[in-house]
Formats: structure tokens, C-alpha cells, sequence
């Protein structure tokens, strides 16, 4: 107890930053995973191909690999330099959304058929077919993948500290700055993502399903 | 122009061919419905029927040949389709209303986006369709809340919200049980009455006797006959519809 209490400091730094990196890494990777499953499912073949290389090439890379580019490669470029933490944001988002764009897709495949051609009958155009009939009777069926997804997210928050982003994966490193005991810290740091994943994630997927349960 | 020059027809199959894989589904289609006009196809399955149907409004596309609305050309896709689209009703064997809507919404989504029309508009649009198709009363329930005859009948108030010059009905009452086809062919005989173009795949010998101008019978991809609907089901000429009818007038 009192590594976690002598310590606050750095364990409340360590998780807001966390907090922002899942957030903002979450909102960002579903809007782009959406738009991506979009692109997979439209009938322009280029949009398609141009989705699945997207998915096939960042899905296949260590995540690792993506935001030690964002880090170390991204600066060298002559583009507008971004901070470690918005760096850190990109990459996750950018890699996250491959895995959101497949659970998305995989629901696509569970709506049927005749309900986009009825669609398609009443003359709305592809765009809106996908986000006003498709899309939320799909999203129904892919909230417990695509929690899988987010939870993992949460968890690979912490490779950003890897990367100088001061998150809940370098509370170990502050620690033992401090000399303090490594195996107690670690194992308030273990907790925490446990408290985090039990105590808001997984009550909002069983919100979720329960209010979009389909009606059969 | 000349004053001799046959009225165009509103919905026109010119040397329509259409390949599944091997399968030569559709051959040589050539068929003419006119404004008004009330057209039933008939066929054993896979005599491309239901294929035919959905080519009108290229929800299946064809390989060679040529298929126009009102006298112009069926647009390959995009937006342009759409609006094509927008003019011809559908309904499906299997209804397909939008699970995740209300009845109401079902029937108002067409006009709403489509057409631009207001949401009181199209709401009081939809309300006065649904009562005439008798399911007034259930505008604020979901799809699967109602049987399937109520839902089919949703779904031809849903295709005419849209002011469609014609409708197509792709078995509308194969997938229903006996005792709600009739509710479904009285809407489809009032439609037909109205003046309604349709062309309907259907088995249903009753609907056709009361309301069809004309029979095609297809099989194997060819339309084989067409005649009156009393001449069809009274005198077939082809070995192939006479061994047809002795088979669906015996069982049904």
C-alpha cells in the first residue's frame, strides 16, 4: 500500500495519460475502422483494394514497429512535428482500427442480404444504404468483438511507454528511479487495468447489448 | 415521329442474356409491359423468373442486351441508378422491411431521404398508405412484431411511399402461410385495379385469373408462352407449361 500511496503522483500521471491515450485512441480507430469496413463492402473495386491493403499492412505489423516509427522515423520528416503523446495516439489509432474495421465487417456479414437490396429498392445510394440501414443493425452485432478490441487497446496503451509517453506502462520506471520495491508496483499497475477493464468497460458491452438486443 | 409509332413501353427487355457461371439463366429475353399493364410470370424454379424480375431494377445485372424504364436506359450504377431506382417498387419474397425501424419509418425513410420530403409530410404520407394496406394501427411497432402477411403488407406501402410508375412483386406470397396469402393478393388486386403497372412472379393462379392482362411462362431462361391468363391456365399450348400446370393445379 504505501508504494501506491507515497507514490500517487506518478501513479495518477501514469493513468490520465493512459486515459487520454485510450480515449482519444478509441474514438479516433472506430470512426477510421468504419470507414474502412465501408470501403471493404463498396462496390467500387478500388475503394475495396484500397481497404484491404490498408487492413492487410498495418493489421500484419508488430504494433511496436508502428509507433517506433511515429517516435523515431515520423520526426525526421519534413512534417509538422507532433508531440510523443499525439504520436503515440496516431499509431494506436492507425493499428487499432484494422481490428475494428474486421469485427465491423464480420457484422456487415451478419445482416442480410435483402435488407440492403430493399434499400437499394427504395433508391437510396450506397453511402446511405450502409449508414442508415446496414451499419446500425450491424453495430448491434459486433459489440462483444469489437469490446475485445477496445480492451486490448487499453492494454497496448502501455507499449507507448517504450516511447517516452509517460502512461501507466512507465509507472515501473518512475519507480524504480525512486528505488522503490518493483514487484508491489507492478503488481498496483496489474489492478488497475484489471479495475479499469471490469469496472467501466465490461459494464458498458453488457449496456450496450442490452440496448441495442435485436429484435427478432 | 410518326402518329403510327406503337406507344413506348414503360418497361422494355431488349436481347437480355444474363450467365450464372454456366448456367444461361436468362436467353434472349425480349419483353414489352405497358403503362397500366398487369404482367404475371410463371415457372417452375430456376426458369429464371424471380432473375428476370430483379434485373428491372438491376438489384442482378445482365451481360448483354438492353433493359429501359420509361424509355430510358437502366443506369449502370451510382446515384443515377438510384433514382431509377426510386421509381420502381419492389417487394421480395421475404419482405426485407428494416428490422432496426418502425413500421412507420420503414415506409417514411424512402421519402425522407430520397425524396427530401419533410418528416410530417411523409409521416402523414406513410400513416394514409398504411391504413389503405390495412395496418394502420401498428405504425409504432417493430417488423418482427407482426405476422407475416401484415408485414408484407408493409412492404408495398413502403415500395408505393415512393410513387413508383411501376411495381415488381418477386413471389410476394411464397413465403407466407395460407392463411394470410389472400390478405396480401387483395392489396395486389386493388393495386392492379387502380391502374397500378406491375409485374408480378407469382404461382398464385387466383391473382392472375382476377387481376393479370397477360401470362408469360418461362422455363430454362426462355419465356415459352404468353397468352391471357384464361387461355394460359384453360388451353397451354407448349408439352412444357401443360406438364407445369398439371403439376401446380394437382397439388394446389
Amino acid at each position: 500500500m504505501n508504494v501506491l500511496l507515497d507514490n500517487s503522483d506518478v501513479f495518477l500521471t501514469g493513468f490520465k495519460n493512459t486515459g487520454i491515450l485510450f480515449a482519444f485512441s478509441a474514438v479516433f480507430s472506430l470512426i477510421l475502422g468504419t470507414i474502412v469496413a465501408g470501403m471493404r463492402v463498396s462496390p467500387a473495386p478500388a475503394m475495396r483494394a484500397a481497404g484491404t491493403f490498408y487492413v492487410n499492412a498495418v493489421r500484419n505489423t508488430p504494433l511496436t514497429l508502428i509507433l517506433a516509427f511515429f517516435a523515431l522515423g515520423y520526426p525526421r520528416l519534413e512534417l509538422p512535428q507532433i508531440s510523443f503523446i499525439n504520436a503515440a495516439i496516431v499509431g494506436l489509432s492507425l493499428y487499432t482500427a484494422t481490428y475494428v474495421s474486421e469485427a465491423i465487417r464480420s457484422g456487415i456479414n451478419t445482416v442480410s442480404v435483402g435488407q440492403s437490396e430493399a434499400a437499394r429498392a427504395i433508391g437510396l445510394p450506397f453511402m446511405q444504404t450502409l449508414s442508415l440501414v446496414v451499419l446500425p443493425q450491424a453495430f448491434r452485432s459486433v459489440v462483444p468483438p469489437l469490446f475485445s478490441v477496445f480492451i486490448a487497446l487499453l492494454k497496448n496503451t502501455t507499449v507507448a511507454a517504450g516511447f517516452s509517453v509517460y502512461e501507466a506502462g512507465a509507472i515501473r520506471a518512475y519507480l524504480s528511479e525512486r528505488g522503490e520495491p518493483l514487484l508491489p508496483g507492478l503488481l498496483w499497475v496489474a489492478l488497475m487495468f484489471v479495475v479499469l477493464v471490469l469496472g467501466i468497460l465490461t459494464p458498458l458491452q453488457r449496456y450496450l447489448e442490452k440496448k441495442w438486443k435485436v429484435a427478432r | 415521329m410518326t402518329n403510327s409509332a406503337p406507344a413506348p413501353a414503360l418497361v422494355e427487355l431488349t436481347a437480355v442474356n444474363k450467365h450464372y457461371g454456366a448456367l444461361h439463366v436468362l436467353q434472349e429475353i425480349n419483353l414489352r409491359v405497358a403503362k397500366g399493364e398487369v404482367l404475371v410470370v410463371i415457372g417452375p424454379s430456376g426458369s429464371g423468373k424471380s432473375t428476370l424480375c430483379r434485373t428491372i431494377n438491376r438489384l442482378e445485372t445482365i451481360d448483354t442486351g438492353s433493359i429501359s424504364i420509361d424509355g430510358k436506359e437502366l443506369p449502370k450504377e451510382g446515384k443515377a441508378l438510384a433514382r431509377l431506382r426510386a421509381d420502381v417498387g419492389m417487394v421480395f419474397q421475404s419482405f426485407n422491411l428494416f428490422a432496426h425501424k418502425t413500421i412507420l419509418e420503414n415506409v417514411t425513410l424512402g421519402p425522407i431521404k430520397v425524396k427530401g420530403m419533410s418528416k410530417p409530410d411523409a409521416d402523414k404520407l406513410a400513416l394514409g398508405l398504411l391504413e389503405r394496406v390495412g395496418v394502420g394501427h401498428q405504425a409504432s411497432k417493430l417488423p418482427a412484431q407482426l405476422s407475416g402477411g401484415q408485414q408484407q403488407r408493409v412492404a408495398i406501402a413502403r415500395a408505393l411511399a415512393m410513387k413508383p410508375k411501376v411495381m415488381l412483386f418477386d413471389e410476394p406470397t411464397s413465403a407466407l402461410d395460407p392463411e394470410m396469402i389472400n390478405e396480401v393478393l387483395d392489396v395486389m388486386v386493388e393495386l392492379a385495379k387502380e391502374g397500378m403497372t406491375m409485374v408480378v412472379v407469382t404461382h398464385e393462379m387466383g391473382f392472375a385469373r382476377k387481376a393479370a392482362d397477360r401470362v408469360i411462362f418461362m422455363a430454362d431462361g426462355q419465356i415459352v408462352e404468353e397468352s391471357s391468363p384464361e387461355d394460359f391456365f384453360t388451353n397451354p399450348q407448349t408439352p412444357r407449361a401443360k406438364d407445369f400446370l398439371s403439376k401446380i393445379l394437382t397439388n394446389g
